[in-house]
C-alpha cells in the first residue's frame, strides 16, 4: 500500500479538481444563493443539506459544515471527490438558469471534509446506550460502510466482512486515482472503525455465510458486483495476461503495482470504467489507446464529461465496432474486429466483409461487471430480479426478513453516493426491524408466554458467548 | 462629452471628484500623483495640533467574502510638522494651479490659534479651508474634532473666528455622530460658512477577533472606537446630506460636498442628484488607489451624455424634491409583486423571505393549482428532508432531463404571488437574484391620493 502513494503515481494521477484553500472556499461558498428547498439537495442521492453546509463554510463554521455532511453521508469525503457532480448536485444548481457556472459544491464539500480530517475529526455516536443486537455487513464497500456506521452510531454491534486485504471496496480499489486516492478511502474507513465497527478479512462462501447468519440478528449484503464480464470472442483464453479486466487494471495501479501495458492498448466498452481505464493506460505509458464501442457516440453509457476528459487526454474512439476474435501475434496480440449496423429497434448486426485487424499490446475489457449470482444463490430466501437483489426500496429489506441489501448488488452498478444512500436506508430499516422485533419479544415476555428453546434471544445469547 | 467642471462655493475644479482629507492626501507627492490620475481636487490631510499616531490604526468589516465593506480608523490628523505640510501645499498649488486644493484645519479652540492657522494656510495659495469638526476619535478627547462638531454653539463660535480672517471659502466638515445634523449645519451657516462637507466618519467598533477575544484594531492589547467609512456608510451619508439640504432654515443655497462611501460614478451621481456640489472620496482610493477616478470620470460623463445632461447643474439636486416626510406619502398607492416566470430560476428565496420575513403571500403551490385566499401551511425543509431520505427514489443518472413546460424552470418550482394578500413591501424583489424577474407593479386602487397628514386632519375635522 505504501508504494501506492509514491510520488510517481501522484505525479501521473494528479487531482482532477484540486482542493480549495480557506479563502477561495469562502468566496465560493458565498456564491451560493441558499435556495429554499434547494434543488441540489434533492439531486443528491444521500440528500445532504447542501445550502446548510455551504452557509456554514461561509460563516467559518467548518466543523458544523462537516458534521452536516457526515450526518447525511458518512463517506462525504470520498463522495466529494468521486461524485459525478455535473450530473447530480451541481447539475441541479439554479445558477445554470442565470447562465452562471454552478456553485462548486463538490469542491466545497471536499474542503469541509478535509478540514475536518486535518483537525482529527471523529464521528460521534448518536446515542449513548449500547444495543446488544449484532449485524454483519458483508462486503466492505461504500454501502456496507454507510450501513455499518449508521447502525454503530445507533449503538448496534456491527462487523464488516470482506475478502480483500484492504477495506473500502471500489473506493479503495476501483475509483480512478485522480478522483479518489486509495489513502483517502482508507482514512474514511478508519473513521468508521473509530466508531467501534469491527472489520474482518474473510472469504464468504456458503459455510461462512451460514455461520455469519447464525451469529447475527441481521445481515446486510453490500457485495457489489462480480468480475468484469469476459470478452466472449474466439481465442480469448489464448492471450493470457494480455487480456486485462479493467477493474483489476485500476486496482493494480491504485495499490502500487501497476500492470505493464505496452505502447498500444485497446479498451472495449464505453462506460465510465472504460474511460477511467483508458485514461489510466495513457498515464501509465501507453502511446495509443483506442476505445472500441459497438454502438454510436450518442449511446455511450459514460457521462459526457468523462468522455470529454478521455478525448482531452488523447484517447481515440472507434464507433460501431465489435471484436470477434483475438490471437497472439509476435510480441503482441491481434484483435479481429467487425463493423456493426444498428436497426431502428436498436438491434445490432455485424456487417459482412467488414472485418479488420488491430494489433496491440494489451486489450482491456470494460464491458460491465457480472452479478455475483453464485454467492447470492446461497442466501436462502433472498429473491433476485434480473441478476440483482430485490429489496423493499424504503427499508432495504429482502424477501428473507433477516437480510437487507444495498449498493451495486441491488442497483446494478451506480455511483458511490447511491451505495451510501442505500446503505444508510438499509441501516434505518434494520434498526427499525430489530427494534420492532425486540418490542414484540418484550411484549410476549410480559404476557408470560414461555419462550421456545430456539427463540431468538436464546440464540443471540449463545452466539455472544 | 459632458462638461464635468465644478464650482463649489467659488472653488473651481475640472471635475467634482475630490480626494477627502485622509491618508491619500497626506503628502504633496501623493496629491500630485492623484491630480495626474485625474482627480479634480483634494482636501489636504488635516493640519494643526501636533499628534502622535498609533500602530495599528485600521480595522474593517468584510461582507460575504468581500473585503472592506466598511473601514474604521483611529488615525489622527497629520503627524507631519505644520511647516512641511504648508510648504508642500504651496508647491502643489504652484504646480497645479487649476486643481482645487483645500486645507483642512484643526487646532485647539482658541481664537488666536485659529486666526494663525487660517492665515498660514491661506498664505500657501490654498483655494479654501475645511474646518475639521468631525474627527470622532482621539482629537475629540482633547476638545477638538467632533467635540466641537457635536455642540452647535462651539461650531458656530469657531466658524465665526475663522471667518473673521479668512479670505478664501470656508467649509465646515460635519460629524454624523449627533442626534440632528441640521442643528450643526444651521450653526455653521449662521457663522458664515460658505459650504459644508458631510459626513465625517461614524463612531464604530468593527469587530472582535474570536480566537483572541481582542476587539479590533489591536494596539498592544487594547482597542478604542474608530471612525467608520466605506461603502457601508453611504446610505447614512446620503440621508444626512438630504437632511441638511431639505432643511428649510439651513438648506437653501448651501453648497454641500458629499462624503461617505463613494466608490464609483454611480455613488457620486446619487450625491449630486441629492443636491451636493462636489464629491469627496477616501476609502475607495485607500482600497484601490487613485486610478479609480478614471472610471468615475468616464462613467459620469457617459451617463450624462445618455441622459442629455450637458453640465452638472443640469441634474444637480433633481432628486431632492422627491424626498418628503413619511406623513406626506400617498396611502392609497398600491403595488404588488409580479414574478416573470420566464426569468425565474426557481431558487424560491422570494417565497421564504415573504413567508418568514414579510406577509405570507408568495406560495410554492403551482402543482396544487391557483389559490387566492387563505394562507397555507408549508412543510419545513428539515421535515421534507427526513421524508425523502427514507424514500429517495433511485434516480436515473445521466444528462439532465430534457425539461418540458412553458418556462425554463419547472412550474412547480416557480413561486406564485397571491396579489390579494401582497402588501407591496418590495422584499421579494430585493432578495430575488435575477435582474428584472420580480417587478413591483401598480394596482390602481381607484382612490384619490391621501396622506397620513391629510387623513389625520380629516379625522380631527370629522
Amino acid at each position: 500500500m505504501q508504494s501506492a502513494t509514491n510520488s510517481e503515481l501522484a505525479q501521473r494521477f494528479p487531482d482532477l479538481h484540486p482542493a480549495l484553500d480557506a479563502r477561495a472556499a469562502a468566496v465560493e461558498a458565498n456564491r451560493c444563493l441558499n435556495c429554499f428547498d434547494a434543488p441540489c439537495m434533492g439531486a443528491c442521492p444521500a440528500h445532504i443539506d447542501v445550502p446548510r453546509f455551504i452557509a456554514m463554510i461561509a460563516s467559518d463554521n467548518v466543523a458544523g459544515s462537516a458534521k452536516t455532511i457526515l450526518d447525511a453521508n458518512v463517506l462525504g469525503a470520498s463522495c466529494a471527490r468521486a461524485c459525478p457532480v455535473e450530473a447530480l448536485c451541481e447539475g441541479a444548481c439554479v445558477l445554470h438558469g442565470k447562465r452562471e457556472r454552478p456553485v462548486e459544491i463538490g469542491r466545497l464539500q471536499r474542503f469541509a471534509m478535509e478540514t475536518f480530517y486535518d483537525a482529527g475529526g471523529r464521528l460521534a455516536l448518536r446515542r449513548r446506550e449500547e444495543r446488544s443486537e449484532r449485524v454483519a455487513c458483508i462486503g466492505a464497500g461504500p454501502a456496507s460502510l454507510a450501513c455499518a456506521a449508521e447502525l454503530r452510531q445507533q449503538g448496534f454491534q456491527v462487523c464488516v466482512i470482506d475478502r480483500r486485504a484492504l477495506p473500502g471496496g471500489l473506493n479503495t480499489y476501483g475509483v480512478a486515482e485522480y478522483k479518489l486516492r486509495a489513502a483517502d478511502s482508507l482514512r474514511e474507513v478508519e473513521m468508521v472503525r473509530g466508531l467501534g465497527v469491527q472489520f474482518e478479512i474473510r472469504d464468504v462462501d456458503a459455510t461462512a455465510l451460514e455461520e455469519i447468519e447464525c451469529a447475527s440478528d441481521a445481515v446486510f449484503l453490500g457485495l457489489g458486483l462480480g468480475a468484469m464480464r469476459r470478452l466472449d470472442v474466439e481465442g480469448a483464453e489464448s492471450v493470457g495476461e494480455r487480456m486485462i479486466d479493467a477493474l483489476e487494471f485500476i486496482a493494480a495501479y491504485k495499490t502500487g503495482t501497476p500492470m505493464r501495458v505496452g505502447p498500444r492498448v485497446i479498451v472495449t466498452g464505453a462506460g465510465n470504467t472504460a474511460m477511467d481505464a483508458a485514461r489510466a493506460a495513457k498515464r501509465l505509458g501507453a502511446e495509443r489507446v483506442t476505445v472500441l464501442y459497438r454502438r454510436q457516440r450518442e449511446e455511450i453509457p459514460a457521462f459526457d464529461f468523462e468522455y470529454e476528459r478521455a478525448l482531452g487526454e488523447g484517447v481515440e474512439f472507434v464507433w460501431a465496432t465489435q471484436p470477434t476474435a483475438i490471437a497472439q501475434r509476435g510480441d503482441g496480440i491481434a484483435l479481429t474486429c467487425v463493423a456493426v449496423a444498428q436497426d431502428a429497434t436498436g438491434k445490432l448486426t455485424q456487417i459482412a466483409d467488414s472485418e479488420f485487424t488491430i494489433e496491440c499490446d494489451a486489450a482491456i475489457s470494460a464491458i460491465g461487471q457480472s452479478p455475483l449470482l453464485e454467492l447470492l444463490s446461497q442466501v436462502r430466501g433472498v429473491a433476485m430480479e434480473r441478476g440483482r437483489v430485490a429489496i423493499n426500496r424504503a427499508t432495504g429489506q429482502t424477501a428473507n426478513p433477516k437480510y437487507f441489501a444495498g449498493g451495486d448488488c441491488v442497483n446494478g452498478g451506480r455511483e458511490v453516493v447511491d451505495a451510501v444512500a442505500d446503505g444508510k436506508r438499509a441501516a434505518l430499516g434494520i434498526a427499525a426491524w430489530l427494534s420492532k422485533t425486540r418490542a414484540e419479544e418484550d411484549a410476549s415476555d410480559n404476557a408470560g408466554i414461555p419462550r421456545s428453546a430456539q427463540d431468538k434471544t436464546g440464540m443471540r445469547g449463545a452466539m455472544r458467548g | 462629452m459632458a462638461d464635468l467642471t465644478t464650482n463649489f462655493a467659488g472653488i473651481r475644479s475640472a471635475n467634482p471628484f475630490w480626494l477627502a482629507s485622509g491618508p491619500p492626501t497626506n503628502t504633496g507627492e501623493q496629491i500630485m500623483r492623484a491630480f495626474d490620475a485625474g482627480w479634480g481636487g483634494a482636501v489636504w490631510k488635516t493640519i494643526g495640533e501636533p499628534v502622535v499616531n498609533t500602530s495599528s490604526r485600521y480595522s474593517s468589516v468584510d461582507w460575504r467574502a468581500q473585503r472592506m465593506m466598511g473601514l474604521s480608523n483611529i488615525e489622527l490628523i497629520s503627524d507631519r510638522p505644520i511647516e512641511v505640510n504648508l510648504r508642500e501645499l504651496a508647491e502643489v498649488k504652484r504646480r497645479y494651479p487649476k486643481h482645487a486644493v483645500v486645507a483642512s484645519l484643526m487646532v485647539e479652540s482658541k481664537r488666536e490659534a485659529w486666526h494663525e492657522i487660517v492665515k498660514r494656510a491661506e498664505g500657501t495659495g490654498a483655494d479654501g479651508l475645511e474646518l475639521n469638526f468631525g474627527c470622532p476619535h482621539g482629537m475629540n478627547e482633547r476638545g477638538m474634532g467632533s467635540a466641537v462638531g457635536q455642540v452647535p454653539e462651539y461650531s458656530e463660535r469657531i466658524t465665526a473666528w475663522v471667518k473673521e480672517v479668512a479670505r478664501t471659502p470656508v467649509l465646515v466638515k460635519l460629524t454624523p455622530n449627533v442626534t440632528d445634523i441640521r442643528a450643526i449645519a444651521r450653526a455653521a451657516r449662521r457663522a458664515g460658512a460658505d459650504g459644508l462637507s458631510a459626513i465625517n466618519t461614524i463612531n464604530s467598533i468593527t469587530g472582535i477577533d474570536l480566537d483572541t477575544l481582542m476587539p479590533q484594531p489591536n494596539v498592544d492589547g487594547k482597542s478604542t472606537h474608530g471612525g467608520y467609512c466605506g461603502p457601508a456608510v453611504r446610505p447614512i451619508a446620503l440621508n444626512m446630506v438630504q437632511q441638511i439640504l431639505s432643511d428649510e432654515v439651513g438648506g437653501p443655497g448651501v453648497a454641500v460636498s458629499g462624503i461617505g462611501g463613494v466608490g464609483n460614478w454611480r455613488d457620486a451621481a446619487e450625491f449630486l442628484l441629492m443636491g451636493c456640489s462636489s464629491i469627496q472620496v477616501c476609502t475607495a482610493a485607500m482600497h484601490y488607489g487613485y486610478r479609480i477616478v478614471e472610471e468615475m470620470i468616464d462613467g459620469m460623463s457617459n451617463w450624462m451624455d445618455a441622459k442629455g445632461f450637458a453640465v452638472i447643474d443640469d441634474f444637480r439636486g433633481k432628486s431632492l424634491g422627491r424626498m418628503t416626510e413619511w406623513k406626506h406619502l400617498n396611502l392609497n398607492y398600491k403595488v404588488v409583486a409580479r414574478i416573470d416566470e420566464a426569468l425565474c430560476i426557481g431558487c424560491q428565496l422570494c417565497h421564504i423571505a415573504c413567508w418568514d420575513g414579510a406577509h405570507q403571500c408568495i406560495h410554492v403551490d403551482r402543482v396544487s393549482g391557483p389559490v387566492d385566499g387563505p394562507v397555507e401551511m408549508h412543510a419545513r425543509p428539515r421535515e421534507m428532508g427526513r421524508e425523502r431520505i427514507v424514500a429517495t427514489p433511485i434516480a436515473k443518472l445521466g444528462p439532465p432531463k430534457v425539461h418540458v413546460g412553458p418556462y425554463a424552470t419547472t412550474l412547480e418550482r416557480i413561486p406564485r404571488v397571491d396579489e390579494t394578500e401582497c402588501v407591496g413591501c418590495n422584499l421579494c424583489s430585493l432578495v430575488c437574484p435575477v435582474n428584472g424577474c420580480i417587478a413591483m407593479v401598480e394596482r390602481p386602487t381607484g382612490l384619490a391620493a391621501e396622506s397620513w397628514a391629510e387623513r389625520s386632519r380629516a379625522n380631527i375635522r370629522g
